[in-house]
């Protein structure tokens, strides 16, 4: 995995949990939200639509909609409202390009 | 006959002290807030296998956020509390809800909007690079989370928040590469007459900012950004400083923000008119002094009414609670009425006071260059703008978004609405008023396509 985004200050005294981000396990901790397991891991959470590079959220608070990621069957979740749990899998980019429709 | 039902959209200080007094009347109101705890963005909990004291999280608003958080939790059997519950709409007296994929329509005799507020953004080269984030949301990961959005932060922008949040990464052991504000010095000191309204948030103010130099972070007034650098992520941040020399600062995450802007959202959808704010160049939905909008049975508190801070927030509410019971022919304190209308008139002062000392950066944003992206979610850049502004004769907001589609991506507009009015008056010349606001649609956030309806309440 690549670096990580997001440095933990404390409050690191927690469970554990593990997910799959793109099929690579990594650890992050039981309170985590989606968006914080994923970029205290790596750098990013999803690609822009329009071809203009990664995003990794912005406003971590529901409101600007750029933090959505996908799961292995074509659903998407928020990651900054949508707690870390045990065995979640996740993805940075749409699962296949053949699915069709999308269950927004 | 039955007890009126009234709804309170937020659980934030306007939503929690607006319950609280519907429930000190005798009534059992509906709850509805997006978040999973009560609190809103200012009181945001922590998750509950997180240790940190209120001291920790929240400083010298400890007391008051210990005061809410216990408000609230104490009136649990007392309302009918939603929260992980999106209000996406408002059709006639009905409020439409969704939690965990299912769909709800609520009829309401009253609804008390209190929505909050958001960061206000201008966009600048470089900002949908991953590492920038907004203020609100820099606090939001040290708050919430224990986390810094980066290891050295720059925070850019205007607003007293800016020295709030950038003075806890620094106590918190992150290092903070600059402070750089948009606004001069001699702004602030020109709003003294209004700020000294509220002497002990004025010395907060002044205390984040000596923490902060004593720390020897630098901080810097008058600055014009330039761009936010880096290839595949944020590297560095370019700003010209009042002397006109060109600076550049490395750091790997930049949090921004210019003051806040309220959600507007349902308040539109329900059709009440709105008012043209001079101080801020922002459009919010027009009010009485208690809160009643221009839609009998719609009332609005707090941030999302208009932006005046936690504390006018937890007054508004109390007081827009009172109105709608008035106005439901309930029998209220009218005493009580007028000392929370005194105390909102000296919050409206303050507020005329920040709008002086941190001025939204119209200037700034009208000379945007032509490739700096605008819109984050659909992508469209200043000179997109600009363009179908002349070339496709777009008059106003609503017209530029459906022949441009700026401020039609996920977001609706909450983070590029406020920057592309601007681009638009300066291209056609006309007053920012002029060219009027993004309409809000339903839903007012994506709703998924599986979402199961319930039938109404």
């Amino acid at each position: 995995m690549q670096t990580a985004r997001f440095k933990r200050v404390s409050e690191q005294d927690r469970n554990p949990i593990r997910l799959l981000i793109d099929g690579q396990v990594v650890k992050a901790l039981d309170g985590d939200s989606l968006l914080v397991a994923v970029l205290t891991s790596g750098p990013v959470l999803r690609q822009s639509e329009f071809g203009d590079g990664s995003r990794a959220g912005f406003c971590l608070m529901g409101a600007c909609q750029d933090c959505w990621m996908w799961t292995a069957d074509g659903q998407r979740i928020r990651a900054c409202t949508t707690p870390a749990r045990e065995g979640m899998s996740v993805l940075t980019q749409p699962p296949s390009e053949a699915l069709w429709p999308i269950p927004a | 006959m039955a007890d009126p039902r009234i709804i309170v959209v937020g659980a934030g200080p306007a939503g929690v002290r607006a319950a609280e007094c519907l429930v000190e009347a005798g009534l059992r109101p509906i709850v509805i807030d997006e978040a999973s705890f009560s609190g809103g963005q200012i009181y945001r909990r922590q998750p509950r296998n997180f240790t940190r004291s209120y001291e920790s999280l929240y400083g010298f608003d400890a007391a008051k956020a210990r005061a809410l958080h216990g408000a609230f939790d104490g009136l649990k059997d007392a309302v009918d509390y939603r929260p992980d519950t999106l209000a996406w709409n408002i059709a006639g007296n009905v409020l439409h809800t969704v939690s965990d994929g299912v769909a709800r329509a609520i009829e309401f005799d009253a609804a008390i909007l209190a929505t909050g507020a958001t960061d206000r953004l201008a966009p600048i080269k470089g900002w949908t690079l991953p590492g920038s984030y907004s203020l609100g949301g820099s606090q939001i990961a040290l708050k919430a989370q224990a986390c810094g959005i980066g290891a050295r932060v720059v925070f850019m922008g205007t607003g007293p928040l800016l020295y709030l949040v950038a003075y806890q990464y620094a106590k918190a052991g992150v290092e903070v590469a600059a402070v750089l504000d948009t606004s001069p010095l001699s702004a602030q000191a020109k709003a003294m007459a209004d700020l000294v309204v509220r002497p002990d948030f004025l010395a907060r103010g002044l205390y984040f900012r000596a923490q902060l130099m004593a720390r020897r972070v630098t901080v810097r007034n008058g600055i014009t950004p330039i761009e936010v650098i880096g290839q595949s992520s944020v590297e560095g941040v370019r700003y010209r400083t009042a002397d006109g020399r060109e600076h550049r600062i490395e750091c790997d995450a930049v949090a921004m923000g210019f003051h806040l802007r309220s959600e507007t959202q349902l308040a539109d959808l329900a059709g009440c008119p709105f008012v043209f704010d001079e101080a801020t160049g922002q459009w919010r939905p027009e009010k009485d002094g208690d809160g009643r909008t221009g839609r009998p049975g719609i009332y609005v508190a707090g941030d999302g009414a208009k932006v005046l801070g936690a504390d006018a927030a937890e007054t508004a509410g109390r007081l827009a609670a009172l109105a709608a019971m008035k106005d439901l022919g309930r029998s209220v304190e009218e005493a009580e009425m007028d000392r929370l209308r005194g105390k909102m008139r000296r919050f409206d002062r303050f507020r005329r006071g920040l709008a002086t000392a941190f001025p939204w950066p119209a200037g700034l944003v009208r000379q945007v260059e032509d490739d700096v992206i605008v819109c984050r979610c659909e992508v469209i850049t200043a000179g997109q703008i600009r363009e179908t502004a002349c070339a496709k004769g777009a008059p106003e907001m609503n017209r530029t978004k459906a022949l441009s589609r700026v401020g039609m991506g996920r977001c609706q507009g909450r983070f590029c609405g406020s920057a592309a009015a601007e681009i638009l008056a300066e291209v056609r010349g006309r007053d920012l008023s002029e060219v009027g606001r993004l309409r809000g649609q339903a839903p007012v956030k994506p709703l998924s396509v599986s979402t199961i309806v319930e039938k109404a309440e």
